[in-house]
């Protein structure tokens, strides 16, 4: 083995440890951010009693969840019954390995390490655990792993509604799956590259995606809070109608790890909107990679602070929305986010193709005029399109009332 | 079938062991297979479950996630509330009426009241007329709060539950100051009240009609206009003006259904027609319009009381109870030293007040819709008979219809739309 390669794995092992850990702890602390800013909305003080202002309200969640018993349903399929909350949790937090929480770092190390032996490291190092060449590919195929765990709880509980909510889980997720993925492929066109460091650069040469590719923007924040069974999309274990739906059987720590793969997910999907389409860890205007320390520790912050404000979305979305129902949520996605996401393929390819025959190539020109592009679009989707008709619900009430006659 | 699905079907009652429904209560259609065999999944919702408001037991056939038959199954808190009355004097039975509907009990109180007196003949005074009207009015206000938040809830909408028990909260305050307890509160008396409203009370109602509506106005922005609230609300549990007429349903389920019925402008009683307010009156029946009528009802409601507080005001230091002390107890000051009164005291106390052999019904306007008070006296203080007509009971009995070819996530929706308390439908 290579001092380089020891070097490399060192480093890597290191980032692991600081990402997963920083990923855990941050776990634990939205539950109660959740339940702070719920408490917020609804004119109440939150928890407040276990420690300063409750910050040590998930510790004690946690002791709770560990040392209470661990139930089993009597005619529960065992083994998928206990492996079902493990396969939504690894990929859950296998997702945080990819995205780049920061500029890279120039790292110069010549060590002779006991044990190990000669290692040393020469050169940038990405602050992501491992800057995957196919990128958000990854993540795309890891979350998708998630739902079998979903599915299995559900049908390993033996109960009606854990078997309820894995099936919606289950069409759900793979609904809005393909969704997200077609939302994502204007951003690869953009971009030309799959690699989250390279879309981030692409971001920086021209406008943030969001400018440039809006509804796609759009079409993702949707399908990332149904890729979350957050609300208004959390049929899955709707507790007003399925209980808690496929994790009503689970306890303990069980349940523990049902709620930790929820907010890791959470976690990754802010990260991967404010890398996709806002500049990941770009700060606008006076960005220069230099490499330092300090560029590294501020970029990290910008990334944190971009992903908490879609954290933060989430949550108050959360507790705003009523549910949707699993045949509008069905026909949301297929008729109206999937059909959207291929149209607007179509328009942003013919698009390049017109700037390219047009002779522009400049990033920052060809991203304002996307985003012109993407404004008269906003203007059609939203105000023409949709005018009390797939979203408002008056389309369902003037054919029940023509139905009556 | 797996022999699961046998054992869950045995346990059923009702149920043969092909988990076939035997004995329904409503014949609504009888195929449990369809044609390629599939089967049909029962599914208990109740009488443990967050989303069944008490501990209604609803059994569903489902097909998929669409419901083919629903089966509510009512019993659970059964409590002999009509049996407990043949056993009281006409007083006594006012805390009995606390408990029906437990969510908006001194409009019961005041029902029981007014029954009694219809079957004795007894006028009451101005000022008790008031009073009453304003807690029928304040009972109205919870009572649909409660129902505002729980069907938020039922809907997946968490925060308008704690705004709206917010201000719930507060009547719940008043009512405590007024009576003593929250819940219990055995308000009226035949002939009058249990208690005056204390000192400065008057204030403090005026201070939650001035401000409360704010929430509504909150609530409304939240829902009214939201797009996922409409799709999940509009043209889901229709029931037409005809349906609901022959469903003999009353209430908020009867009005947004377009029929325009409310008791308290139809039979006026306590003076309401005195009084000015607006009836809302739906015009699809569909759950929407369910909440579009409740919400208007409780800015109505606020309008009753600010008026009723307008009449307060003038009538202060007006007579409250009747000055017949054959049906109210005297003063305790005049039963210890005057003869007369002690011995109506002691009569009423130990003998009740006897009512003339009869029989009178009176309906209100209850939150939930017409509560009625039978009763058939036979000349003694007991009575022989006391019947409840339910709002609840009757306007769960199309539950079934609305709920067949609905969804799971409309069973829940519709099922809160009814607006039931457990408490009066197992009387």
């Amino acid at each position: 083995m290579t001092p380089d390669m020891k070097g490399f794995l060192i480093l890597t092992v290191l980032k692991m440890v600081v990402v997963f850990t920083i990923v855990l702890v941050g776990v634990a602390l939205l539950t109660l951010m959740e339940r702070k800013v719920s408490a917020w909305m609804q004119n109440r003080r939150g928890p407040n009693r276990v420690g300063w202002a409750g910050l040590l309200q998930p510790a004690a969640d946690g002791v709770k969840n560990i040392v209470k018993e661990e139930t089993f349903p009597a005619e529960a399929n065992q083994l998928l019954f206990i492996l079902a909350p493990a396969i939504s949790f690894i990929p859950a937090l296998l997702l945080s390995g990819v995205i780049p929480w920061g500029a890279p770092i120039n790292v110069n190390f010549d060590w002779n390490l006991p044990l190990i032996g000669h290692a040393s490291f020469h050169g940038p190092m990405s602050l992501a655990v491992a800057d995957l060449p196919i990128g958000f590919l990854f993540i795309l195929a890891i979350s998708s792993i998630g739902v079998y765990g979903i599915a299995l709880a559900g049908w390993s509980s033996n109960s009606k509604y854990s078997l309820l909510g894995g099936l919606r889980s289950s069409a759900q997720m793979v609904s809005y799956e393909v969704a997200m993925g077609l939302s994502l492929i204007p951003v690869l066109l953009l971009a030309g590259n799959a690699t989250f460091s390279e879309i981030i650069r692409a971001q920086q040469q021209g406008l943030w995606f969001v400018a440039s590719l809006t509804l796609s923007f759009f079409v993702f924040m949707v399908a990332g809070f149904a890729e979350t069974n957050r609300l208004p999309f959390d049929l899955p274990e709707a507790e007003s109608e399925l209980i808690a739906g496929y994790h009503t059987e689970y306890s303990a720590m069980k349940f523990s790890l049902f709620m930790i793969a929820e907010y890791a997910n959470m976690i990754t999907v802010s990260a991967m909107m404010a890398t996709l389409f806002f500049g990941g860890w770009d700060i606008p205007g006076r960005w220069d990679e230099n490499g330092s320390a300090l560029a590294g520790l501020v970029t990290a912050l910008v990334m944190f602070t971009k992903s908490f404000f879609f954290i933060f979305l989430f949550m108050w979305v959360r507790w705003s929305f009523p549910r949707f129902r699993y045949d509008q949520l069905m026909a949301l996605g297929w008729k109206f986010m999937i059909p959207l996401a291929l149209a607007y393929i179509v328009v942003i390819c013919v698009a390049m193709w017109a700037l390219g025959a047009a002779g522009i190539v400049h990033p920052k020109i060809q991203g304002l005029v996307l985003l012109g592009l993407n404004l008269v679009g906003i203007y059609i989707v939203f105000f023409l399109l949709d005018r009390g008709r797939l979203l408002s619900g008056s389309y369902r009430r003037q054919a029940a009332a023509g139905a009556r006659g | 079938m797996s022999t699961r699905t046998v054992e869950m079907a045995l346990a059923t009652p009702g149920l043969d062991d092909r988990g076939r429904p035997s004995r329904l209560p409503l014949g609504v259609g009888t195929a449990v297979d369809d044609d390629l065999g599939a089967e049909h999944m029962l599914v208990n919702i109740g009488p443990q479950h967050p989303a069944t408001h008490g501990v209604l037991r609803l059994v569903l056939e489902l097909e998929g996630e669409t419901v083919k038959r629903c089966i509510p199954h009512i019993g659970y808190l059964h409590s002999g509330f009509e049996k407990l009355g043949e056993y009281r004097h006409y007083n006594q039975i006012v805390p009995l009426t606390d408990r029906t509907d437990y969510l908006s009990p001194m409009a019961n109180n005041v029902c029981l009241a007014l029954a009694a007196e219809k079957l004795m003949g007894i006028e009451i005074t101005e000022r008790c007329q008031v009073l009453r009207v304003i807690a029928c009015e304040m009972s109205r206000v919870i009572s649909h709060l409660v129902w505002l938040g729980t069907t938020g809830i039922d809907l997946g909408a968490f925060t308008p539950f704690l705004w709206s028990f917010y201000q719930r909260e507060r009547i719940y305050n008043l009512q405590e100051a007024w009576t003593g307890a929250r819940l219990t509160t055995s308000l009226t008396r035949i002939g009058g009240m249990m208690a005056d409203v204390p000192d400065g009370w008057e204030a403090g109602l005026r201070d939650f009609t001035a401000t409360f509506t704010k929430t509504l106005d909150e609530v409304d922005t939240m829902f009214t206009r939201n797009s996922i609230w409409c799709g999940r609300t509009q043209g889901v549990g229709v029931l037409t003006a005809d349906e609901a007429i022959n469903y003999s349903l009353s209430g908020p389920m009867l009005r947004a259904s377009g029929v325009d019925y409310d008791v308290r402008k139809d039979r006026p009683y306590l003076g309401y027609e005195t009084y000015d307010f607006d009836v809302p009156v739906g015009e699809h029946g569909d759950i929407y319009d369910r909440y579009r009528v409740r919400l208007e009802e409780m800015y109505q409601s606020n309008r009753i009381l600010e008026q009723a507080l307008d009449r307060l005001a003038r009538l202060k230091g007006a007579p409250l109870n009747t000055d017949d002390h054959r049906v109210i107890l005297p003063p305790k000051g005049r039963a210890m030293s005057d003869m007369e009164a002690m011995i109506h005291h002691f009569k009423q106390v130990m003998e009740g007040v006897p009512a003339p052999a009869g029989e009178a019904y009176l309906g209100v306007e209850n939150p939930k819709g017409e509560l009625g008070y039978y009763f058939v006296a036979d000349g003694t203080a007991k009575p022989v008979r006391w019947r409840i007509r339910p709002p609840s009971f009757i306007n769960l009995a199309c539950l079934p219809k609305l709920c067949e070819g609905a969804l799971l996530s409309d069973v829940i929706a519709i099922n809160a739309s009814v607006d039931i308390v457990m408490g009066e439908i197992d009387r």
